[in-house]
């Protein structure tokens, strides 16, 4: 309980970075960070599986494309993220603040909230749902991908085109 | 038959997919006979859920949990219909054989994202196949060349994925209180109620109010329909953003998410805000697409203000009015296409008397002003009926003026657009200009057609479509 | 029907509240179209996690995970279109502040 509750306090902790910091390779490490701190967790809560993706598919295929994003985007010196740290500052000081406030506000309500039955004989293998009751999640993600494949040639093989 | 549904397009995918590069730029022919047969499919065939078995082992990859009912046709006959209209305009106006080839495709996945939406049981296959639908539909705005194709997409994408954050919060409550996520799971939830699963099923509700551009939510529709390429703004228009916003209300409302008490109202007035708000900017717009964009979001606030009216008569107002707005729209925004395609802009302060050089388009425009108006004989004007008629007798009087005042704004900003574009002196600029190429006029006839059609017929669809039913 | 979780499940939905807000204030904060894209996965990682909570304090792991597994591959293809449009949208304008690419009005 104890660990988790840390783990989860990092975690926090690591999404705050990201949407503080003013160099936004560091918010991408932060995500990233984020990411394996939340893997960490679904592996203590028993999510195997999903933790795996979600540490090698979040924390660091998400990652690789933010940070390709960010080098391809990448025009200011950096001299310039000094001086526009205060003013990100500014707009930024009453967060940390307003999640504290949330934190303390919540941690006073006790009401009891009804949660289903577990179901008697254990839920099963999640790779037995996953492929014979949840078929149909399966096909959706091979569409999305090729979805994704045709957002892949349409975006990037533009550009090639305007290279020339 | 179900699976087969959303088998058909996957199959048709692939085939495209492993053609050689030479026959790529027919690729278009393989998308419209898909549409196509959905069509035929949607209006002939029964759908029962078909005896995988025979397949043995493979039985289990495509052991889909599906059901089509009546309900799920109107959607898969709709988005036959919208795909067939806008590949035919995608025909004439792409250019480039490699976007012509990625509209194929795309559009061949959002129509398996928009069946799968028709057909499941399960609030998240329902979300997993709404953001299919979405994402196809965020790359297809970007298909064109230029920047506000992008803004338009970022809008869209944006606020898609919030509206997906909200769904999944709902799911995990779902889950969390119901112990399960399909529908009769989630509906026996509702039957007795306690916060948590309001709060959840209220979460659902905000995620589709955002994905159908129901106002206060209804920023970013304007820019991705304008936006786009002229074939997709028809495909969008005609049916994606309906499929993935309000074809999910109206399928969740009447028995999953609304039984009685304060989801009606909500929906009463969302759906007579969004009505009047999007009527009232449609009368403040210049160029002909954000118009027409605005009028699509009016007339949705519509379809939702049906829903929350008298139960028997509800949801066939509401189906009746998402197949006559999807003709309808389909066909204006081809008529959009067609005078962007000659006259090369869309500001209608510009434009003039183009009826008399291009009176197919202005004719069948014509058509579809009137019907959207709801004036009879047309098949706007029975929707509208049915929705006034919903609304008086749940008692809802309130609603049912604001239904019929707002059908006056509509007429107004309408013969608006035609005055301005179609009407009046051909201005010299535009003495020149021909009528648009036979990718534009047919599927402006044929929808046309089908308007008059319906609205002529309807007396006769009517028990139809009460008694068969949703 | 029901069994009540004392303290367990508000201890993780305050994280998850936590989460949400940050990732809420940082999409909104910002004129960055990156900083929007790493506020919207914020958003969706701590939609995961609560994913994740209801399927333990519910006993459903297994389908709870089989949801997750989508919600990643979905968030990863969103991921990709969105870095995309802002590729493009960097080319046109030559920047990445939101305020530059606003000249669609109404």
């Amino acid at each position: 309980m104890i660990v988790i509750t840390v783990v989860l306090v990092l975690m926090v902790l690591a999404a705050l970075w990201a949407s503080l910091t003013t160099l936004l390779l560091r918010a991408a490490i932060a995500l990233a960070l984020t990411s394996a701190m939340l893997a960490v967790v679904m592996y203590s809560l028993g999510a195997t599986l999903a933790a795996v993706l979600e540490l090698s598919v979040c924390a660091g295929l998400i990652s690789v494309v933010f940070v390709s994003v960010i080098s391809l985007t990448q025009r200011k010196p950096f001299k310039d993220y000094v001086t526009r740290r205060m003013s990100r500052m500014r707009r930024f000081w009453p967060l940390p603040l307003v999640l504290i406030a949330i934190g303390v506000a919540l941690s006073f309500v006790h009401a009891p909230v009804q949660v289903a039955l577990p179901l008697p004989g254990g839920d099963g293998d999640v790779r037995t749902v996953l492929w014979n009751l949840r078929q149909l999640d399966l096909f959706g993600q091979i569409l999305i991908l090729l979805a994704g494949v045709f957002g892949v040639l349409v975006f990037f093989k533009k550009e090639a085109k305007d290279g020339d | 038959m179900s699976d087969v549904i959303l088998l058909l397009p996957f199959a048709a995918l692939i085939v495209l997919n492993i053609l050689p590069r030479g026959a790529r730029a027919h690729a278009w022919i393989v998308a419209a006979a898909v549409f196509g047969l959905q069509t035929a499919a949607a209006i002939l065939l029964p759908f029962n859920v078909v005896d995988w078995s025979f397949l043995g082992p493979f039985e289990k990859v495509v052991g889909f949990t599906l059901r089509a009912d009546g309900l799920s046709v109107l959607l898969l006959l709709t988005a036959g219909i919208a795909g067939l209209a806008s590949i035919m305009v995608g025909r004439a106006s792409l250019g480039q054989p490699r976007a012509r080839f990625a509209f194929a495709n795309l559009v061949l996945i959002a129509l398996i994202g928009m069946n799968g939406i028709a057909m499941v049981r399960d609030l998240f296959s329902l979300y997993v196949f709404i953001e299919v639908t979405s994402v196809a539909a965020v790359i297809l705005v970007a298909l064109r060349d230029g920047e506000a194709a992008f803004e338009g997409a970022w809008k869209y994408l944006l606020l898609s994925a919030v509206a997906s954050v909200l769904m999944l919060a709902s799911v995990a409550l779902f889950l969390l209180t119901a112990g399960g996520v399909s529908f009769d799971e989630a509906a026996a939830a509702l039957a007795a109620p306690t916060p948590e699963v309001w709060i959840a099923a209220a979460l659902f509700l905000c995620g589709l109010f955002v994905k159908s551009a129901m106002v206060p939510f209804h920023g970013w529709l304007a820019d991705a329909y304008s936006e786009a390429p002229p074939a997709v703004s028809v495909f969008l228009a005609g049916i994606v953003t309906k499929a993935s916003g309000i074809f999910a209300l109206m399928r969740l409302a009447p028995g999953v998410l609304s039984p009685a008490g304060p989801g009606r109202m909500i929906l009463l007035v969302v759906g007579a805000a969004t009505a009047v708000g999007g009527a009232l900017l449609s009368l403040t717009q210049t160029d002909m697409k954000r118009m027409l964009a605005y009028s699509s979001v009016s007339q949705m606030g519509y379809i939702i203000m049906a829903l929350g009216g008298q139960p028997a008569l509800a949801l066939a107002a509401a189906a009746v009015h998402f197949f006559n707005h999807t003709v309808s729209k389909a066909q204006l925004f081809t008529n959009a296409a067609a005078v962007e395609s000659r006259l090369g802009t869309r500001d209608m302060d510009r434009m003039g008397g183009i009826a008399s050089r291009m009176p197919v388009t202005g004719g069948t425009s014509a058509v579809a002003t009137l019907s959207v108006a709801g004036l009879p004989p047309l098949a706007g004007f029975w929707s509208k009926l049915l929705i006034v008629i919903a609304l008086w007798n749940a008692g809802q009087v309130v609603f049912a003026v604001i239904a019929v005042l707002t059908s006056l704004v509509t007429l107004a900003y309408f013969l608006s657009l035609q005055r301005k574009v179609f009407f009046g002196t051909i201005l010299p600029e535009w003495s020149e200009v021909r009528e648009a190429g036979p990718g534009y006029v047919v599927p402006a006839l044929a929808l046309a057609a089908i308007t008059v059609a319906v609205g002529l017929g309807f007396p006769f669809l009517l028990p139809i479509l009460l008694g068969g039913g949703a | 029907m029901a069994i009540e979780i004392p303290q367990s499940f508000w201890l993780y939905f305050i994280f998850f509240i936590l989460l949400l807000v940050d990732g809420l204030w940082c999409m909104l904060a910002t004129y960055n179209l990156l900083r929007i894209l790493i506020g919207l996965e914020i958003l969706m990682k701590s939609v995961t996690f609560f994913l994740v909570v209801a399927g333990y304090l519910s006993g459903r792991m297994a389908l709870a995970q089989a949801m997750v597994i989508t919600v990643i591959v979905i968030e990863v293809v969103v991921v990709v279109a969105a870095a995309g449009i802002i590729l493009g949208l960097f080319r046109r304008n030559d920047s990445l502040n939101i305020r530059t690419t606003r000249n669609l009005k109404g």
